[in-house]
């Protein structure tokens, strides 16, 4: 009796033993694309607003699981859910929520034609010469905020790009009345 | 400036409150005749749970700071207690009805998040708790005495029924599962039980031991075709259940009659009727397509008399239910209603030019 | 004629008796129109005016941009007033490109090419000539006519369905159509026939207009067009159900109905294509039913294209009470709007002042899973399931549920015991995704842009470092070179 169970016991343990080496062997992933594969998802400016050393940095940091999912600030809520369902993580979207698209805006008025902004612009959309006003392409812009920065007369200022019928939709219905306090 | 509403800009004239109100109006009849069949404690019952069903669940949504109003005014709540009161025995004491009532909108539903959250029917996993917690005073029944009769409790014999658990004497029955579950344990075969407990008739219009809805199945019956007939509920799973149990005990009847009970004795006793109509019709519990809820009913109806016919148990309504309640999400799963356009497995339909 | 059943579907009330005895009017020239570059699918329109321009009626004024677009033409002859932005007919009540004509009160035709024989013109010059007139579908979807009858054309279509529907509640502007111009829609259904050489035609009515259907049978006399009466119920108007009804075929998921054989338009488009293919007379005006509890004097009119909302109100006699909300279009998948400034565009079938017990809207409840959106959904989804993902952000379970099958069509809402917006959360989740879409193209091409700039960096920094390096080798050969000289003329020297 007390020799069966022992026999059968270890039968049992021996070819499931031998099931998971072959799984291990015939299953095997290759390395680690994770990094890649999140910097793919990564807006790619490098402009460093998430604290990282550019977008390598950060994907290195999310593969890790040493960062959230909303670490980039450019690439708002888009970015944070394909990140948070790359990595399989609840993505905290509480905070996002209320983040308007942005985009560079320059007032002619006190630009100076300096050149500094469109020198550390990490995407060129801001086209421009010395001694001449700037524009900027609403395109090409990532809101990084990198030219704010530099600009001696405070002329660029990251402003909500305007709602148009194109990019208007409704907003999500208010919350079921169950929810509401008493 | 309002805000902008999305459309439509008209709706049909319906609520919570209205489809709640109509199950009640269709359970009415047979709890007036449960009223009467069982007399004053049946009363003093069916308004204890209804009380602690409404002061419990005015606590809980306090406690959770949610609105009390809306949530008591749908009659959810009122509706879960008057469906449990409905599966008590009549003579059982208050603190019964008072615990039933707690469980079934405390932890049946409040606690999965309130109405439309709860995975089990709480009316159901009330009973199943009082069932397995206090078996003695769930099975205790009693034959009818109907109001008016000479034996009938009156008012404050009824009061004493009902909060000082005072049986009345000589007064205590065996439903009628109850008893031939009894009596094959005693080795009696199912001809020797029925003979002079079970008579169809009398099963139909209920002069027998059972529950408020046990006992007035053909008032359950019509309340039934009511909310068919108004729209609430949709045949399914009603048809489903009763043929899940009816087409099994004809069977295993024609089989062997004297170990098996056939179709009408199952149909008509236990809580068949009233699983089949307001039970399992329960849209919160229940699956969301018409062919979801026709396989839900048959699995309640073929699980009820597998608990009945092999079980530990002399009814299985509420285990049925509560084991198919946990499969609904499966089914739901899997039985899904084809889209326009797509073929069952959700691929496009092939373009077909035709003529 | 056999019907296909149609699935799911519900019964609003039809409140069409309010405005359905009344006779097509034309509403009075107004002082000023407004005319947005965009009252089509599509990209809009490109002005070809300038402020001071005068015009006359039916010129064009702006030309349609783009593969899918549609003309704008001047509803009335006068003087441009303005090019600029204008409320847009639309519930962000956003400002919309929009050219304001005065106009000089003489309504003053443009020359016209009419076509002696419309039946002698070829497909192409048909579909030409509907183009030209800036025709779009007028049921509500505002699709450019003549890019769909191009379409049906190449891919090949044999059964024509003319939609007469008409499903939502209120509007009566196609019932009055079908009953006063039976015999020009008929022509014009025979035009659009011809043009995609169609070889059955079905003009599907519902029950609920008997006079139109006897109106259209009459017309349709001796003609190959035959009149199809549909029971009465909503959505039957809408494209994938009444071909599911005439047909009881669907059309493929993401497909077109021309991918079936079929090409639905709607019975006012065909009288649009007939009035431009026969008198030459652009899409500059259309029928719009004036209705709902709180209008005085429910009415159909015949209004140009730019004209304010508030003066179809007042020529309704105004209101008789006040309105507790007004809408642009049927009750079921009209827009609310706000401001009765707003211009009449080429899709509004109907402006309508609802009283609140006509709306029957109640505060959401929660769900009880009771499944009536699912019974009345006639695509086939699971409303409440979809909802419930939406509710919690999970968007792409909602599309893995079907969310874009969804047609809007607002049953799921109408019937829904506890009144949640469901409809609602669902034009929401297309909306966010289309603009996660929109966003994750734009960080595609920044990303690019990112890249080529680094490259360009790293490149200048690699010339640099290169010149440098050349200039430092030729320094080095140079003073190697006078080394090499100095050591010579040393050896030299000594």
């Amino acid at each position: 009796m007390l020799f069966s169970a022992i026999v059968s016991l270890t039968m049992l343990g021996a070819i499931l033993g031998l099931l998971l080496g072959v799984a291990a062997r015939y299953l095997k992933v290759e390395g680690n694309p994770l990094v890649a594969e999140i910097e793919q998802l990564l807006p790619g400016s490098q402009c460093g607003q998430c604290g990282f050393a550019g977008c390598t940095g950060a994907a290195q940091a999310l593969a890790d699981g040493t960062a959230p999912a909303g670490l980039c600030p450019p690439g708002g809520r888009a970015v944070m859910q394909a990140l948070a369902a790359k990595l399989g993580i609840e993505a905290d979207l509480s905070g996002v929520e209320d983040n308007v698209p942005m985009m560079a805006e320059i007032k002619e008025e006190i630009c100076i034609g300096c050149t500094r902004c469109f020198k550390v612009c990490p995407t060129d959309a801001i086209m421009g010469a010395a001694q001449q006003i700037h524009v900027v392409f609403r395109e090409a812009c990532t809101a990084c905020g990198k030219c704010e920065e530099v600009c001696p007369t405070e002329s660029v200022k990251l402003q909500p790009i305007p709602a148009t019928l194109q990019s208007w939709h409704w907003p999500k219905p208010q919350q079921v009345a169950e929810g509401a306090a008493a | 400036m309002n805000p902008i509403t999305h459309s439509p800009h008209a709706h049909a004239p319906v609520s919570i409150g209205k489809v709640m109100g109509t199950v009640l109006l269709a359970l009415t009849p047979a709890t007036l005749f449960g009223f009467w069949l069982y007399g004053w404690p049946a009363i003093n019952l069916w308004a204890v749970s209804l009380i602690a069903a409404i002061v419990g669940e005015a606590f809980v949504l306090r406690w959770q700071q949610r609105a009390v109003r809306p949530a008591l005014m749908d009659g959810s709540g009122i509706l879960t207690a008057w469906l449990l009161a409905m599966s008590l025995p009549p003579f059982a004491p208050w603190w019964i009805a008072v615990l039933g009532s707690l469980f079934a909108v405390v932890v049946g539903k409040q606690i999965f998040g309130g109405l439309g959250q709860n995975v089990f029917n709480p009316a159901m996993a009330a009973r199943v708790m009082l069932l397995i917690s206090f078996p003695l005073e769930m099975t205790s029944w009693v034959g009818p005495l109907p109001l008016g009769s000479a034996h009938a409790p009156g008012l404050l014999d009824s009061l004493r029924v009902t909060f000082l658990s005072q049986p009345l004497d000589g007064m205590a029955s065996a439903s009628l599962l109850g008893h031939v579950k009894t009596e094959f344990t005693r080795g009696v075969g199912l001809d020797q039980a029925l003979a002079g407990y079970y008579a169809p008739l009398s099963a139909l219009w209920g002069s027998r031991a059972g529950s408020l809805g046990e006992s007035a199945a053909v008032f359950i019956l019509l309340g039934g075709v009511f909310l068919i007939a108004r729209r609430i509920v949709t045949w399914h799973a009603p048809l489903a259940m009763l043929l899940g149990v009816a087409v099994p005990a004809l069977l295993f009847n024609m089989i062997d009659a004297n170990h098996y009970a056939g179709p009408l004795v199952h149909l008509l006793s236990g809580g068949v009727m009233l699983g089949a109509f307001f039970i399992i019709t329960d849209p919160v519990t229940s699956p969301n397509t018409a062919t979801g809820q026709f396989i839900f009913g048959l699995g309640c109806g073929l699980l009820t008399w597998i608990i009945r016919t092999w079980g530990g148990y002399p009814e299985g309504v509420a285990f049925a239910v509560m084991l198919m309640n946990a499969a609904t999400p499966l089914i739901d799963q899997y039985v899904k209603p084809r889209i326009y356009g797509r073929d069952r497995k959700g691929a496009a339909l092939p373009a077909n030019k035709g003529s | 004629m056999k019907l296909f059943e149609l699935r799911g579907g519900v019964h609003p009330e039809g409140r069409k008796d309010l405005s359905a005895g009344r006779h097509i009017r034309v509403l009075p020239l107004p002082k000023k129109l407004f005319v947005p570059l965009q009252q089509h699918i599509g990209a809009p329109a490109t002005p070809l005016v300038n402020v001071g321009d005068k015009v006359l009626k039916g010129q064009l004024i702006a030309l349609a941009q783009g593969a899918v677009s549609s003309s704008i033409h001047a509803p009335t002859s006068g003087v441009i007033a303005a090019l600029g932005d204008f409320p847009a007919p639309h519930p962000s009540g956003l400002p919309v490109p929009t050219i304001t004509i005065e106009s000089d009160g003489e309504d003053k035709w443009i020359a016209r090419d009419e076509a002696y024989d419309p039946f002698a013109l070829t497909p192409e010059d048909i579909a030409a000539r509907v183009g030209a007139a800036g025709i779009v579908g007028l049921g509500g979807a505002t699709f450019p006519a003549a890019l769909k009858l191009n379409l049906s054309r190449n891919s090949g279509v044999h059964t024509l369905i003319m939609n007469g529907g008409e499903c939502e509640p209120y509007l009566t502007c196609d019932d009055r159509i079908m009953r006063e111009r039976a015999g020009q829609i008929v022509e014009g259904i025979r035009l659009i026939a011809h043009a995609v050489a169609a070889k059955e035609i079905l003009v599907g009515i519902e029950d609920n207009k008997p006079d139109a259907i006897a109106a259209m049978q009459a017309a349709a006399e001796g003609t190959p067009v035959k009149v199809v009466v549909m029971p009465s119920m909503y959505p039957m108007g809408s494209e994938k159900q009444i071909i599911q009804v005439l047909t009881g075929k669907e059309i493929p998921a993401g497909g077109r109905p021309a991918d079936i054989g079929v090409l639905v338009h709607n019975v006012a488009t065909a009288y649009a294509v007939q009035q431009a293919v026969c008198y030459g007379k652009p899409l500059i005006s259309r029928i719009v039913t004036v209705s709902g509890g709180a209008i005085m004097t429910p009415c159909n009119v015949e209004a140009l294209i730019g004209t304010p909302v508030q003066e179809l109100i007042d020529f309704a006699d105004g209101y008789e009470q006040p309105a507790a909300r007004l809408v642009l279009g049927g009750p079921m998948m009209g827009q609310q709007f706000t401001h009765t400034g707003v211009p009449v565009v080429k899709g509004t079938s109907g402006v309508l002042a609802l009283m609140q017990d006509e709306i029957g809207q109640a505060e959401p409840s929660p769900c009880i899973r009771c499944s009536t959106c699912v019974r009345a959904c006639p695509i086939g989804l699971v409303p409440l399931e979809m909802a419930a993902h939406i509710r919690v952000s999970d968007l792409s379970g909602a599309v893995d549920l079907g969310l874009k099958d969804c047609i809007a069509c607002g049953s799921c809402s109408y019937v829904c015991p506890a009144h949640i917006p469901l409809v609602h959360y669902f034009n929401y989740a297309k909306g966010d995704l289309a603009a996660q879409e929109r966003t994750k193209l734009k960080q595609e091409a920044t990303r690019k842009l990112a890249e080529a700039r680094n490259e360009r960096l790293a490149r200048i920094e690699r010339e640099r470092a290169e010149a440098a390096a050349r200039r430092k080798a030729a320094r080095e050969a140079k003073e190697r070179a006078k080394q090499e000289a100095a050591a010579k003329a040393a050896e030299e020297a000594a």
